[in-house]
């Protein structure tokens, strides 16, 4: 009963989503606030029926009701309660749910929190977000239904793909979901922008927000992504430029570029057009991941069930959403006055070289991961774009744009003194250079290019510092004025300071990781010892255990230091799920500060021994930690005062600190 | 310089940058890309020695290797050819015989394919998308199902 519930909230949220599309839409044409109102209530009501209808079908998979297939085909009677419940979204049905859950979730956010934009603008933009969701329904119905039962019911059910029983599961794709289609809303702004003919900086400053909560999700998502695949593949790897990975990576890249064009344009009322492009193409990447995700045209690790009537009917909701959104704004842009000059050396100039970068690397992303594809249908050759083509075209791209980064905050709008930020970066540029050396000097075997990597991370992050000790005027004013002046900078120089330096932190444990790495293979017995970056391992034995769905190997070591000094433990495990006789390799990691030992069991040898892969990952928990200082970055800005909803508060507040001076 | 002269000086800077970025992609496409045989076509094919391609197929039956520590023969078989493949190194979970699997790597002289990496499929499900096409080329595929 509770099934049927689900999916007939789910048609009425469809039947809701059309009306969310057309009533507002015609009502911003003829000016009707009636109609215009009639997206707010719709969106907030479609969000709450597709809450019923997740909860239907989560409810199905916690009591591990088998008539439905979707459960029988990804659940078990014995799989742990938290994986019935991430179970939901581990599977193509399901997470296209998600997927809608999501997306009206941010038509209802659109719907709460848009009370100050002009009415037409907030009809617009609810209209086209009602027109995503209807799409993206029915393509639920037709293609990929998840409440369709099966008669007569199985006794039990087929188990979830063994890799995604882990916790990684739950965190992962809602983060990644969040991301991807957070950006829908950036699209929304753009083509009811395009619609209106109208756009100006208070537009950028609405659309600011939502670009800034997208990319902290997908940040977090893409960060969650590799270090699951790290853990859980066994084979130590945190990024493989697999289609699927790109497929994320690329709305990130041109979604970054989106952050920082929309800044010039809030600021300064330039990159009008290119902000709206970058709007419209960073959702599209959006929707060109999910059609590579789910139409399977990709090889990848990402193996959903495929079926070609699915990857068509995302071909034609790509085609008709890019095609219909850059038709418009072909016709539109023109329109569109432009405004705000500026000098090439300027912070907007700065601004423009970090666009200009990122959507080039975002180009060559998209080249590479689609090449194949277009190879094969014009020749019917099979080739495969891997790490040696990213590493010769990303990499060029991207340590430049790293490279000017320090120099971007510390310009100053319309026209810079480039020299003058020269100089104050001095003591930056003595910094990096410094770690370059000691990093030759220190490191054993480090080739000149790590040393230059690592002098690249500490240029970032001590580029970040500088930014804010300048801009508080250390060194310059006395020490109370500075800290005064500090305090009070506003929020968003902190978020950029620390996204700028938590991307110094992802470069230096990237750079670490791969030119610092070690890895050891040896066919080990009990007893045996095997030495790596200064740790002993000891192979003590290998053992059977049961779980609750599955069966393994532990291969049990202890690992000493230099010293000779016992650390701890390491287990290490062949892992067999029961339900699917699927073997999985569960590494045993071991975190030392930063860095971590990473053991992975092969196969048994013939003679009784057992193939041991060892890594060393020097700094690796960097790559990741930095993910969550950017994130934090973005969090920080989004709290500055400036993009807060309702902007009357800034003046209550203004008012209010002669008050709070008095009272000291 | 006017204004116009620098927005040509911005236009014509961004333009070079461009030009530089797509000569590398290109150059990239040509060189670091790796073609994917079966192993029939591999028989037939000429290979430069070093050149590095992807072999794809059926693992044999029978013809797994395990020799000293990790070094690991097999042969990969389309039902038409064969080619006998060294690794060495941990295999993929799913590795079995008789099973789709991915290799890349280089031929050597003596024809024997020295792969550095082995992938195998995901799940059941999942076969690698250029094996089973391979596969249904050559008329050899069955449906699981």
């Amino acid at each position: 009963m509770i099934v049927e519930t689900g999916h007939f909230a789910l048609v009425l949220a469809f039947a809701l989503a059309l009306v969310q599309f057309a009533v507002p839409l015609v009502g911003a044409r003829t000016g009707d606030a009636r109609l215009m109102a009639v997206g707010g209530p719709a969106a907030v009501a479609g969000f709450a029926l597709v809450v019923l209808s997740f909860f239907a079908l989560t409810a199905a998979y916690v009591q591990s009701d088998f008539s439905v297939a979707n459960v029988w085909e990804n659940s078990h009677s014995l799989k742990p309660m938290l994986y019935k419940v991430t179970g939901v979204w581990g599977n193509h049905e399901g997470s296209m749910l998600l997927w809608v859950l999501i997306l009206t979730f941010f038509g209802a956010l659109v719907a709460w929190f848009s009370g100050n934009l002009p009415a037409t603008l907030r009809a617009n933009v609810l209209s086209i977000q009602g027109l995503i969701g209807a799409a993206f329904l029915l393509f639920i119905f037709a293609t990929s239904n998840p409440f369709a039962r099966i008669n007569p019911a199985p006794i039990e059910g087929r188990d979830l793909n063994p890799i995604l029983q882990d916790i990684g599961l739950a965190v992962h794709p809602p983060l990644l979901y969040l991301g991807y289609v957070g950006f829908s809303v950036c699209f929304s702004f753009a083509v009811a922008a395009l619609i209106e003919g109208r756009i100006d900086a208070a537009w950028a400053r609405w659309v600011r927000p939502w670009t800034l909560a997208a990319w902290i999700f997908l940040t977090g998502g893409i960060a969650m992504g590799s270090y699951w695949a790290y853990y859980e593949l066994g084979w130590g790897g945190w990024w493989f430029w697999d289609p699927v990975e790109n497929a994320s990576f690329l709305p990130w890249l041109s979604g970054t570029a989106l952050l920082h064009s929309a800044i010039v344009m809030e600021k300064r009322s330039a990159l009008k057009i290119w902000t709206l492009l970058l709007a419209i193409l960073t959702f599209s990447l959006s929707l060109l991941g999910t059609f590579l995700v789910r139409s399977g045209v990709l090889t990848s690790v990402h193996a959903f069930a495929t079926d070609p009537s699915r990857g068509l009917f995302i071909l034609a909701i790509l085609v008709f959403f890019i095609g219909g959104s850059l038709s418009l704004f072909a016709l539109r842009a023109s329109s569109l006055t432009q405004g705000g000059l500026f000098q090439p050396i300027s912070r907007e100039g700065a601004l423009v070289l970090n666009n200009l970068f990122l959507t080039t690397a975002t180009a060559t992303v998209l080249i590479g991961t689609l090449y194949p594809l277009l190879v094969e249908a014009v020749t019917g050759d099979k080739i495969s774009v891997g790490a040696p083509f990213f590493n010769m075209t990303f990499v060029p791209l991207v340590v430049p744009l790293l490279l000017a980064v320090p120099f971007g905050p510390l310009l100053a709008w319309k026209r810079g003194d480039l020299a003058g930020v020269a100089q104050r970066l001095f003591g930056t540029a003595g910094g990096a250079l410094l770690a370059v050396m000691i990093a030759l000097f220190f490191i054993d075997g480090t080739g000149v290019l790590a040393a230059l990597g690592i002098g690249l991370a500490v240029w970032l992050m001590l580029g970040a510092v500088t930014d804010l000790a300048l801009k508080a005027g250390i060194g310059n004013v006395g020490a109370r004025v500075a800290v005064r002046r500090f305090v009070g900078l506003p929020r968003s120089v902190f978020g950029t300071a620390l996204a700028h330096f938590g991307l110094g932190i992802t470069t230096l444990g990237i750079v670490a990781v791969i030119s610092l790495e070690i890895e050891e293979i040896a066919v080990m017995r009990p007893g045996d010892t095997l030495t790596a970056a200064g740790y002993t391992l000891r192979f003590e034995e290998i053992s059977p255990y049961r779980g609750p769905n599955y069966t393994e190997d532990q291969g049990r070591f202890v690992y000493f230091d230099a010293a000779g000094r016992r650390v701890g433990e390491i287990v290490s495990s062949k892992r067999l799920y029961t339900a699917r006789q699927m073997p999985t390799t569960e590494a045993g990691i071991a975190t030392r500060g930063f860095s971590q030992l990473y053991v992975s069991l092969g196969d048994p040898t013939a003679d009784g021994g057992v193939v041991v892969r060892v890594w060393w990952k020097p700094l690796v928990l960097l790559i990741w930690l930095g993910g969550v200082v950017m994130m934090a970055g973005g969090t920080v800005s989004l709290l500055d005062r400036r993009l807060r909803i309702g902007a009357p508060a800034a003046r209550r507040e203004r008012v209010a600190r002669p008050a709070e001076a008095a009272a000291e | 310089m006017t204004r116009k002269q620098k927005r040509l000086a911005v236009i014509g800077g961004a333009m070079v940058f461009l030009a530089l970025a797509s000569g590398l992609t290109l150059y990239a496409l040509g060189q670091k890309t790796s073609y994917f045989y079966m192993p029939a076509e591999l028989v037939a094919a000429q290979i430069e020695p070093g050149q590095r391609i992807r072999l794809g197929g059926l693992v044999e039956k029978g013809t797994v290797l395990r020799g000293e520590g990790q070094d690991i023969s097999f042969s990969v078989t389309d039902q038409v050819g064969s080619v006998t493949v060294a690794y060495s190194g941990i295999l993929p979970d799913l590795f079995r015989e008789e099973q789709g699997v991915v290799t890349e790597g280089t031929l050597r002289q003596d024809g024997v394919f020295v792969a550095d990496s082995v992938l195998a499929k995901h799940d059941e499900n999942y076969m690698p998308k250029e094996v089973a096409d391979g596969l249904k080329a050559t008329g050899l595929w069955q449906d699981e199902d």
